[in-house]
């Protein structure tokens, strides 16, 4: 059977629906696009229209700049898109993350009408997050998912456990008097650990300024997390010995850490379970807290949503697409500009209104890159 | 084990030098001589042979983890270490509740495996795995595989146990030098505060230059008035030129030959012909030197060394196309003594006496066997730049400079010895291959194959590993990825785009490489973003620098 034009394609500007006239999280000017969450390498500025969740606009507003016309979208609430029907479901990544789900209504061999959905899960996790609205299932045709760490040896401890070690390294810093430095992607990943953390604590943390006025926008959503001071670059007095600083991995190694002498660093990533990321990176200790799904996480989210086809977006998901058609599903790489990095893409939020830049050389390629 | 582990831990995520010597003391204080014993044989790098090959490693964990045996081979790839795959494969969270110490793990557990045949070894291993704890279950695959390494130096490990005996590192360090076994009286005696007589055959810690460059106030190592300034008179300065063969100590005492490499190997039995020179020396002297290739025409280039290096024993041809000398530096121990505290000069009057009175007992071809290292008289450093700018034509790399009055330090010393080397040859290459490294750079392209232009092809001449710092290495890495052509295994062939300068120290034929040449020690200088391909060098740009002098010697 010929396979009809994809509902969803993988094209120079984003993943184009040419059926619902949007494209979702494009990198690349278009007229209407619907963005999954706010981080840098999902949402730029490049859209004359920009749908998300709700939760996500403030976050949006504050990364892309005043002047981009955003429309908050309610959780499951359908929207008509040409000939398609939209709706955002939350993917508990970060506040505001959303999977998107589009649906095309197609004349069957009978001449009724039936349904074709695919959902595009943007970045998702599905661990317990005190800083997000909780993943949900929604079951497709197609589905189009993250594959950040698609190899079985990523497999993720619940976050409290994980805060647990972050708040014994903090207070071993305490006891040795030195700063405890802690490196984790600005938007998600520092109010995540700072929301965890709230088991163990009230005392206050030193936010980074890339740091701060996220944090003070998860707040004003209403999420529960310790209370926070930003570091006063001016004020030279203050004595950092024994505190907690959460600041972007980008920070690490700039002149900003001179002042916090004799540091000890940690580091916040799911790569940070294999032992060459950790020791490449050179931090003193790494914490393997990740915003992605783990390996059983996306095996287990891939057959519960009953997909026929699985298309894997961000970087080495050969392994994870390879296993799929063993098993008999029909699955194939996309090629995105999704990072798989979060320093990356954290880095790349700081000039994300200047990167509307050229595509790489592999978006020369056809739309759909099939990997051997 | 438990206690081990925690060390390895503790010196695995910290930075800190002092952190490391601290972690180190807390374990060495505490630890039952039998361990520590164990834990100075693994913290010095020493390892136990591999108890298991790799292969059948593998196997255990595809059929342990019910995975395929792709997806294991796929994830190996990425983590680039098949202890800690096995580790992260097949163990949960928590801590082991077992109690058994390093010294009952090694030798009870790991050292009975040898001559075990395969299904009881798998029976005893496997059953290990799933009941350890993350970190034990690495370390103990480590060590099964021979391959433990822990990021402390020798230096370290010293400073750490002097701290905890109380004793001068220097002696330490010396008492960790040479063969010995783990046992519990090798480590009492480490630290015992009476040295008695010191084992009959160690070698002293090798004294180390630091290259010019680095010199304080210096920024070309090429601009003689420049280095006049830096390193003042000439005359307070001992000039060799530096030789490229293989450092070595050679150890005489109590009528027994000693020649051991700088990897701490005993390398006699390699090089017979120098171990047999050696043997009318007096007692209890000990020679600083390099074992060169040398015939009675001179010395041969360095792939002629590389014919009798690696190999336990040598064949009369080999022994006669390739004879070997041992070319005396410095003298570190004379009657017994040790002079290493005495001036450079002194030392160095001492072994021209020495090795002059030797060569007078024994034949003409003997006597040329066993040599002391000529050195360079200039009386400005202008002349020793000249004579410095000829060291390619000479196969050596250019000069060394020992302040005259220096004692014999160890390891690497800044000020009082310098290496002043000449420039390497540089080709700008174009990248064709890149490969996935292991270890820290395991899931990072870093690994890569170059090539230069024959003709209108690329052909691959050189693999470099080393030169990029990490912003460089993980922007290359993200290149790669968006401009891979095609994959073999672990190895992708790239967008032909990218031009390096790469340099390299020598140079030869060779008929092993598709490209025809042989280049040592190939790293990246810089990477030329402001070239193109076609700006690359051609392979007979390459030949040009061969220095053999075009006998066609091949390293093969």
């Amino acid at each position: 059977m010929a396979r009809p034009v994809p509902l969803i394609e993988a094209t120079d500007r984003g993943l184009a629906c040419a059926a619902g006239g949007f494209t979702i999280d494009p990198w690349k000017p278009v007229d209407v696009s619907l963005v999954t969450h706010a981080h840098a390498d999902h949402a730029r500025p490049v859209a004359k229209v920009t749908y998300a969740a709700h939760s996500s606009i403030p976050l949006l507003r504050k990364r892309l700049g005043p002047d981009l016309e955003l429309r908050g979208v309610d959780w499951g609430e359908p929207l008509a898109f040409g000939d398609t029907t939209v709706s955002f479901h939350p993917a508990g990544h970060v506040l505001g993350s959303a999977q998107i789900r589009v649906e095309r209504l197609v004349d069957g061999p009978n001449g009724e009408r039936a349904g074709e959905t695919w959902v595009f899960t943007g970045d998702f996790k599905r661990d317990p997050d005190p800083s997000c609205e909780p993943f949900e299932l929604v079951t497709c045709d197609t589905f189009i998912t993250e594959a950040t760490f698609a190899l079985p040896v990523y497999r993720w401890q619940p976050g409290e456990v994980v805060a647990r070690e972050i708040f014994d390294w903090w207070q071993l810093m305490k006891t040795s008097e030195r700063p405890a430095v802690l490196f984790g992607y600005s938007l998600g990943k520092a109010q995540r650990v700072l929301a965890e953390l709230v088991r163990f604590t009230d005392e206050p943390v030193y936010l980074h300024g890339a740091v701060y006025p996220l944090t003070e926008l998860y707040r004003e959503a209403g999420i529960h997390m310790l209370p926070t001071l930003p570091i006063d670059l001016a004020d030279r007095k203050v004595d950092y010995r024994g505190r907690l600083i959460v600041a972007p991995p980008g920070a690490s190694g700039s002149t900003w850490m001179r002042r916090f002498p004799n540091a000890s660093t940690g580091f916040c990533s799911g790569w940070m379970r294999v032992r060459g990321n950790r020791r490449r990176r050179g931090y003193d200790r790494g914490f393997v807290l990740s915003d992605h799904a783990d390996w059983p996480g996306l095996l287990r989210t891939i057959e519960q949503t009953g997909a026929t086809r699985v298309l894997t977006t961000h970087g080495q998901s050969a392994s994870l697409v390879r296993l799929l058609r063993e098993r008999g599903v029909d699955a194939a790489e996309l090629t995105t500009r999704y990072s798989a990095d979060d320093s990356e893409a954290d880095d790349a939020a700081q000039d994300a209104a200047a990167d509307t830049v050229t595509a790489p050389p592999s978006a020369d390629a056809p739309d759909q890159t099939v990997q051997p | 084990m438990y206690a081990f582990s925690r060390l390895y831990q503790t010196l695995d995520q910290t930075t800190s030098t002092n952190a490391k010597v601290a972690a180190m003391v807390d374990y060495f204080r505490d630890a039952d001589p039998r361990d520590a014993a164990w834990a100075v044989y693994f913290l010095s790098g020493r390892r136990i042979k591999r108890l298991v090959g790799s292969s059948l490693l593998r196997q255990w964990l595809t059929e342990l983890s019910e995975l395929p045996g792709w997806l294991v081979e796929d994830t190996y790839a990425s983590v680039g270490d098949m202890a800690e795959t096995i580790a992260l494969l097949l163990t949960r969270a928590g801590d082991s509740t077992e109690q058994l110490s390093l010294a009952e793990w090694v030798e009870t557990r790991l050292l009975p495996l040898r001559g075990l045949d395969a299904d009881a070894q798998r029976a005893i291993v496997t059953g290990w795995w799933a009941g350890q704890s993350y970190e034990q279950c690495y370390i103990v695959t480590k060590l099964l595989t021979g391959s433990l390494r822990v990021g402390v130096s020798q230096v370290l490990l010293a400073r750490a146990i002097a701290q905890t005996a109380e004793l001068p590192r220097q002696s330490i360090l010396h008492r960790l030098m040479g063969e010995w076994q783990a046992t519990p009286d090798f480590y009492r005696a480490l630290i015992a505060e009476d040295d008695g007589e010191a084992a009959l055959s160690r070698p002293y810690p090798f004294c180390l230059a630091a290259p010019l460059d680095d010199a304080p106030g210096l920024d070309s190592a090429d601009d003689a008035q420049q280095v006049a300034s830096a390193l003042g008179s000439p005359h307070d300065w001992q000039a060799e030129w530096k030789w490229d063969g293989i450092r070595s100590q050679l150890v005489r005492r109590q009528g027994q030959t000693f020649l051991w490499s700088r990897g701490e190997e005993l390398i006699g039995t390699r090089f017979p012909e120098v171990a047999t020179a050696a043997e009318r020396l007096p007692d209890g002297c000990v020679l600083d030197g390099e074992i060169l290739p040398w015939n009675e025409a001179g010395i041969l280039p360095f792939a002629q060394l590389q014919r009798r290096i690696g190999r336990k024993t040598v064949g009369r041809k080999l022994l006669n196309d390739v004879p070997c000398v041992f070319l005396a530096y410095d003298l570190l121990e004379q009657h017994g003594e040790d002079i290493r505290e005495r001036p450079m000069h002194e030392r160095r009057e001492r072994l021209e006496t020495l090795v002059a009175a030797h060569g007078a007992t024994l034949a003409p071809g003997a006597a040329h066997t066993l040599r002391v290292s000529e050195r360079v008289i200039a009386d400005d450093w202008a002349s020793l730049a000249t004579l410095r700018a000829g060291s390619r034509e000479r196969l050596v790399e250019g000069l060394m400079l020992k302040r005259r009055d220096s004692p014999y330090g160890t390891g690497r010393q800044r000020g009082l010895w310098w290496k002043w080397k000449i420039e390497p040859h540089t080709v700008d290459a174009v990248m064709l291959y890149a490969q996935a490294g292991h270890g820290r750079r395991s899931n990072l392209f870093t690994d890569y194959t170059f090539g230069v232009w024959d003709g209108d092809t690329l052909v691959p001449f050189a693999k470099a590993y080393s030169g990029l710092n990490n912003k460089e290495i993980d922007r290359l890495d993200k290149w790669i990825r968006r401009n891979t052509l095609e994959r073999f295994g672990p190895v992708r062939s790239v967008k032909l785009e990218q031009v390096f300068e790469l340099a390299f120290e020598g140079i030869n034929r060779s008929t092993r490489h598709k490209s025809g040449i042989a280049v040592r020690f190939p790293r990246i200088v810089r990477w030329r973003e402001d070239l193109g391909t076609g700006d690359a060098d051609t392979l007979d740009d390459v030949k040009r620098l061969i220095e053999d002098g075009g006998d066609g010697a091949d390293a093969s």
